[in-house]
């Protein structure tokens, strides 16, 4: 059942100390943005809303704000970051496409 | 001119654009076919990307869920987005990377394993499918509602338009329609959202109405006029919502990964030019539906406090035509309970199920309704939550041509969402279960004629599911995003992740969360849908949100089962190292 990998793959060898490197970066990059996206969303709003419903945004109150509004902004915010950013390490590491 | 007239004119108009895209982009290869040759710009694709996942269900019913359901109605915006920072982050740019054709490629070459991708299509096939069939009814409504066409024949028509550009120009046509189509539809929802929130706020930016006063020199804002008018009518608050917390959390998380996991998104990834542009085109992707899904909770709120304006405690022989015209297409019922001609809107069911409409007439003219009188509450209006938006335009007493926009916007939107339903289909039959598993030997142009076969079989299946729809369909949509959510996404995310996840671990992992999740909503939808209360509830968890309790099964069983089997090949790592590097 074992299936042969496309032959662009079949050349390879031992992982470069520089790919290790990069990929651990985009690996603290990755957990810094994703808890970002869980606190904007679940934290701010649904676990928290409670909370911040108690302050506003013009007639928004927060958490309603966050739950539906704000957490939209801040993901397109992170895509937008992490490409932006993503590119910068690549270039530092000579990876880029 | 007529406002009918306007209707054919500007669907007409939509169509003809969309075939002529197709016959100009008519793919002649089978890269063309699968992934638009691989050369589309990450603007161009995000715009494509956006048509091709607001569906129907975007575009006609979320805004009036919203309106229904207030804080709840949140779940959708933030599940139906959030899967986009999931997609840009930790899918789409190594998938690109990857560099073939489908999901299930992906899971076959990484997983070594002719088995993993025949889950894989499976798991894909049932998802696509139960997804496409809702599509077409949409379809089919809007033709019956605008064109006074009978449902059936809309249908018939929405499939040949879908033929022409996906059978002819396969993913390279239906990328370039789904340009337009995202073009039609998000002008479509926001001309009327302007007006309607410049109506009843003055300020016409609906996400910042929406924040604003009430145009009626009461002073409140919009929300606290809301929560108040329904908290005096026996109904929550608007901005708490009635779910508990744990259910809104599992939900939310549920579509966010089910987002991320839906073949016929991934897909549209496999056809930008480089890895870094599958990150970019992500962005621009959640950049334009993002635009429609801040209108939405708007629109859903101005809708609900205009339809409590002209609705309650209005006399029947007062109300205004939109409210006749929707209770002749059998979507507004009332019964008036305590038998003083005016309508009531309240807590609960005005009666049981959906209206059973008589022949005869009430005393104040109304369509009278077989149906039993439901748990004693003073509900009298019956409403289906798809009208808000159709009937928006209406309501606020806009021109012919908004109403004419809408109808072509509810189309474009049915259609681009069906057209990517049915590639994905296509290609994972005759690339996946043909070329690359039972006829290896097969010419390229043998498999494109087999794509475009495919493709022709799934218009006939989805045709025949919009016509005589199960009555499943609109129970389990659940399903399309439960089962994603368990079964591909986890084995795409370890498949990059993790270079010790090996063949067993992934299918072992795949079964389990898939058939956990197949079984629990088939369970509470299908088989025993009496027993579907909190109550009965793994955690407290609907069958909605339970994909997520799926996905951790797998991750947990393929965790476990990876570590007693033995390490993927070498090749293998060398693989995951390609693709985690954007170099070629």
């Amino acid at each position: 059942m074992s299936e042969k990998s496309p032959d662009a793959f079949e050349t390879g060898g031992e992982t470069s100390a520089n790919e290790t490197a990069y990929w651990s970066q985009n690996i603290r990059l990755l957990w810094t943005l994703m808890s970002i996206w869980f606190v904007v969303s679940f934290g701010a709003g649904i676990l928290f809303r409670d909370f911040l419903d108690q302050f506003a945004i013009g007639g928004y109150p927060l958490g309603f704000w966050f739950a539906q509004q704000g957490a939209i902004y801040f993901f397109i915010l992170l895509i937008v970051f992490y490409s932006v950013r993503m590119k910068q390490i690549e270039r530092q590491y000579d990876l880029d496409d | 001119m007529a406002t009918q007239t306007l209707i054919y004119l500007f669907v007409g108009l939509s169509f003809a654009l969309y075939i002529g895209i197709a016959i100009a982009s008519r793919a002649g290869s089978t890269s063309e076919f699968y992934v638009a040759g691989g050369g589309v710009n990450p603007v161009v694709n995000g715009m494509a990307t956006a048509a091709d996942w607001m569906s129907a269900a975007s575009f006609i019913s979320m805004a009036g869920i919203i309106a229904f359901s207030g804080y709840d109605g949140s779940v959708y915006l933030m599940g139906w987005t959030g899967g986009y920072v999931m997609l840009a982050l930790l899918l789409a740019p190594y998938l690109r990377k990857f560099g073939q054709f489908t999901v299930p490629d992906f899971i076959g070459t990484r997983y070594y394993s002719k088995a993993a991708r025949v889950v894989a299509v499976i798991c894909l096939i049932f998802i696509s499918f139960t997804y496409i069939a809702g599509q077409m009814r949409g379809v089919g409504i809007v033709f019956s509602r605008f064109l006074d066409v009978p449902i059936n024949l809309g249908v018939i028509i929405g499939m040949a338009i879908v033929f022409v550009y996906a059978v002819l120009g396969g993913m390279k046509g239906v990328t370039y329609t789904q340009v337009a189509q995202y073009c039609v539809l998000i002008f479509a929802y926001m001309v009327p959202a302007f007006f309607i929130s410049f109506l009843i706020t003055g300020n016409p930016v609906p996400q910042l109405g929406l924040g604003s006063t009430v145009n009626d020199g009461s002073g409140l804002y919009v929300l606290q006029k809301l929560d108040l008018v329904l908290q005096d009518m026996g109904f929550a608050a608007y901005t708490s919502g009635e779910k508990s917390m744990i259910d809104v959390f599992c939900i939310t998380a549920a579509l966010m990964v089910g987002t991320a996991g839906l073949p016929h998104v991934i897909v549209r990834f496999f056809t930008v030019p480089k890895a870094s542009d599958a990150r970019k085109s992500a962005g621009w992707a959640l950049v334009f539906i993002a635009l429609l899904y801040t209108t939405a909770p708007a629109v859903g709120a101005f809708a609900r406090l205009n339809f409590i304006d002209s609705v309650n405690n209005v006399e029947y022989s007062q109300v205004p035509e939109w409210f006749k015209n929707w209770e002749s297409n059998d979507l507004i019922a009332w019964r008036d309970k305590n038998g003083d001609g005016r309508m009531q809107l309240g807590k609960g069911d005005a009666f049981q199920g959906a209206p059973l409409f008589s022949e005869n007439r009430g005393t104040n003219g109304e369509r009278l309704v077989s149906n039993e009188t439901a748990e004693n509450n003073p509900n009298e209006v019956y409403v289906d939550r798809d009208i808000m938006v159709l009937a928006n335009p209406e309501i606020a007493n806009l021109p012919g041509w908004v109403i004419a926009l809408v109808a072509a916007g509810g189309l474009a939107a049915a259609l681009s969402t069906a057209a990517g339903l049915l590639l994905v289909i296509s290609s994972s039959i005759s690339h996946d279960l043909l070329k690359s598993t039972f006829r290896p030997q097969i010419t390229e142009k043998g498999e494109l004629r087999a794509a475009r076969l495919a493709a022709t079989a799934a218009i006939v299946v989805a045709g025949y599911l919009g016509i005589y729809p199960p009555g499943w369909v609109a129970q389990v949509v659940a399903f399309a995003f439960g089962l994603a959510a368990a079964s591909l996404f986890p084995a795409i995310f370890m498949g990059i992740f993790s270079k010790r996840m090996n063949r067993e671990g992934a299918i072992a992992g795949m079964v389990t969360g898939l058939s956990f999740t197949f079984l629990y909503i088939g369970w509470f939808k299908l088989w025993s849908p009496e027993s579907n209360v909190e109550a009965n509830w793994l955690f407290g968890i609907s069958p909605e949100g339970i994909g997520v309790i799926g996905m951790l099964l797998n991750f947990a069983v393929a965790i476990v089962v990876a570590r007693f089997t033995s390490a993927p090949p070498k090749e293998i790592g060398w693989l995951v190292d390609k693709i985690r590097v954007p170099r070629a």
